[in-house]
């Protein structure tokens, strides 16, 4: 902006920047302004509408979407929260434990399911899973996503934790306060921010998940990628554009919400 | 980062009795549920297929012959060398590079734009390039598709401006799977390496310039070798995830741009149906990945030296 004999500026960044964002959007744009499309065709264009809204929700694909939606929405919740759960756990066990054997293979095992490739996941789970004669369905599709999400929930909340300095529990500990009391009243609420993000991104993880469902789903259970991708095998529809605008629109207002969640959370507790 | 800021400090060791059942339930959950599980894959790979998926428990090493050799129709031809499966791989591997240098010439560039902005616009910049990473990925393929197909937006617009005669054919192609992969992975680019160049002391650029040093000389042999670390960890987001990617090269490809994750998927919920096969071709998968993964943690040690 000074000049340009200001070293931090190279020429050809800033229109690098543009193209990186045009890229990021023009597909989501494109799929955003057709979904609003009058017209039975997808290509052609035929005036302003919100029939393909109205068949997301009342069309003949409407049954299928509600379950599936609430199949996704029903096991991210329960995946995102029994995975913060057990990802706290791991992050006081981790930061809070002080020095111990093992560190380095504890941590490789809580992110584990980030390392391997999903497919490979996706394979491995399903051989599990016949192998023990594991019915395949709701229940399998939670088991699984409580698994990846682990470490999606671990990493904000160990990121947060290693910020606070432990002098809160010591002087809590000091006042004989015991482990479980210190937990609840000191640290739960410094770390709020840190657990509220966990939770958010496991969630988000949850409901973006095709991969790994599509292999142990079973007959007859759907979540919403798994519908949409059945669909969208015999060509885009109108009515699928308008479903991803709605998954899109919740995903932007989900990001929202975090970032300012986050934003809240960097108090001067934080030490760097 | 986790150095940085424990640095200083004792390691507070304030819940260390209780670690164990602390650290219990996720190595239970992962260990039971992902471990076994892939250890039990690998005994998948030398087993003998049954028809219609699933297995008979008996040793062979026919999925990993499948691999290698061609022994015709009846398996008692001479073994000639299958071309077939290791051309997927190494389609992969050059998808996968391709996608790789395409994210760090656009998303280089981009992080670095968005570190050099003052602090309040930044967050926003960041923001926007944050948005896609949490959009559904299967959404942001079909997008893509429903842009690039042979009569959609993309053609309506290149032809509108004159610049071709005829739609460009770009679905089924792997162009078009590129582009897919460049396009999924671009923000797992910008965001390591912007974490990088924020930590960035342009007090170094600032010298080498008293110097005389030009621009892109600080750029090549200051700026860059400072900020690797983070942009091999962008490197690494994108290709390893590229390597096993399903959705693009079955969205936007055809039979003729197949990569390891379709032909894995077939294995199990195709036609195909040969569980062993693709047990197997996701242990040579993962151990690609545990190889590149390796060579990181090793470029990290030395870094931190």
């Amino acid at each position: 902006m000074r000049s340009r004999f200001d070293i931090r500026h190279y020429s050809g960044f800033f229109a690098i920047t543009c193209a990186c964002l045009f890229i990021l959007y023009a597909p989501l744009i494109v799929v955003m302004i057709y979904s609003f499309n009058d017209s039975l065709s997808i290509t052609t264009w035929g005036g302003f509408s919100l029939r393909w809204y109205a068949d997301v929700f009342t069309g003949p694909e409407s049954e299928k979407f509600k379950l599936a939606a609430w199949n996704s929405l029903s096991i991210a919740v329960m995946a995102a929260s029994v995975a913060t759960v057990i990802a706290t756990a791991a992050a006081i066990g981790m930061i809070r434990g002080g020095k111990f054997k093992g560190k380095s293979a504890s941590f490789a095992l809580i992110s584990l399911p980030i390392m391997v490739p999903e497919i490979v996941t996706a394979v491995a789970t399903l051989i599990f899973f016949s192998a023990i004669g594991f019915q395949l369905g709701t229940l399998s599709i939670l088991v699984a996503h409580i698994v990846f999400c682990i470490p999606f929930a671990y990493l904000p909340i160990a990121a947060r934790l290693q910020g606070i300095e432990a002098s809160y529990e010591e002087a809590a500990q000091d006042l004989y306060a015991g482990r479980w009391p210190t937990f609840r009243y000191v640290l739960m609420p410094i770390m709020g921010p840190g657990i509220v993000s966990g939770f958010l991104l496991a969630f988000i993880i949850s409901l973006d998940d095709f991969i790994i469902t599509n292999f142990i789903k079973g007959a007859g259970v759907e979540t919403l990628p798994t519908a949409i991708f059945g669909s969208v095998k015999q060509g885009i529809k109108p009515n699928i554009m308008a479903l991803s605008t709605l998954m899109l629109v919740f995903s932007i207002a989900l990001v929202t919400l975090s970032y300012f969640i986050g934003k809240r959370g960097a108090d001067p507790d934080t030490t760097a | 980062m986790a150095a940085g800021t424990g640095s200083g400090r004792t390691i507070s060791s304030t819940f260390a009795p209780v670690r164990n059942y602390l650290l219990a339930p996720s190595w239970l959950v992962i260990g039971i549920f992902l471990l076994v599980p892939v250890l039990l894959m690998l005994v998948y790979s030398f087993l003998t297929k049954e028809f219609r998926g699933g297995v008979i428990w008996e040793f062979s090493l026919a999925a990993y012959d499948q691999f290698l050799f061609d022994r015709g129709l009846f398996g008692d031809d001479p073994p000639k060398i299958e071309w077939a499966y290791i051309t997927i791989f190494a389609r992969s591997i050059v998808q996968a590079t391709g996608a790789t240098i395409l994210c760090l010439l656009i998303g280089f560039p981009t992080a670095y734009y968005i570190a050099t902005r003052p602090t309040k616009t930044r967050a926003v910049w960041l923001f926007l390039v944050t948005i896609p990473y949490w959009v559904n990925l299967l959404i942001r393929t079909v997008s893509m598709k429903f842009l690039i197909r042979d009569n959609g937006p993309l053609n309506d617009a290149l032809m509108g401006i004159g610049l071709f005669d005829s739609p460009l054919q770009l679905i089924n192609t792997n162009t078009a799977v590129q582009l897919g992969l460049f396009y999924s992975y671009l923000p797992f680019m910008v965001l390591p390496i912007y974490a990088a160049l924020e930590r960035y002391n342009f007090a170094f650029s600032e010298a080498a310039s008293d110097l005389y040093a030009p621009k892109w000389t600080i750029l090549r042999w200051i700026l860059i070798p400072v900020v690797k670390p983070g942009i091999i960890a962008g490197c690494i987001l994108v290709f390893v995830p590229s390597l096993g990617a399903f959705l693009a090269p079955d969205l936007l490809g055809g039979a003729k741009t197949f990569m390891i994750g379709s032909l894995i998927e077939e294995q199990f919920k195709g036609n195909a149906g040969n569980w062993p096969f693709g047990a197997a071709a996701s242990m040579i998968l993962l151990s690609m990945v545990l190889v590149v993964l390796m060579f990181y943690a090793r470029a990290q040690a030395r870094d931190q030296v």
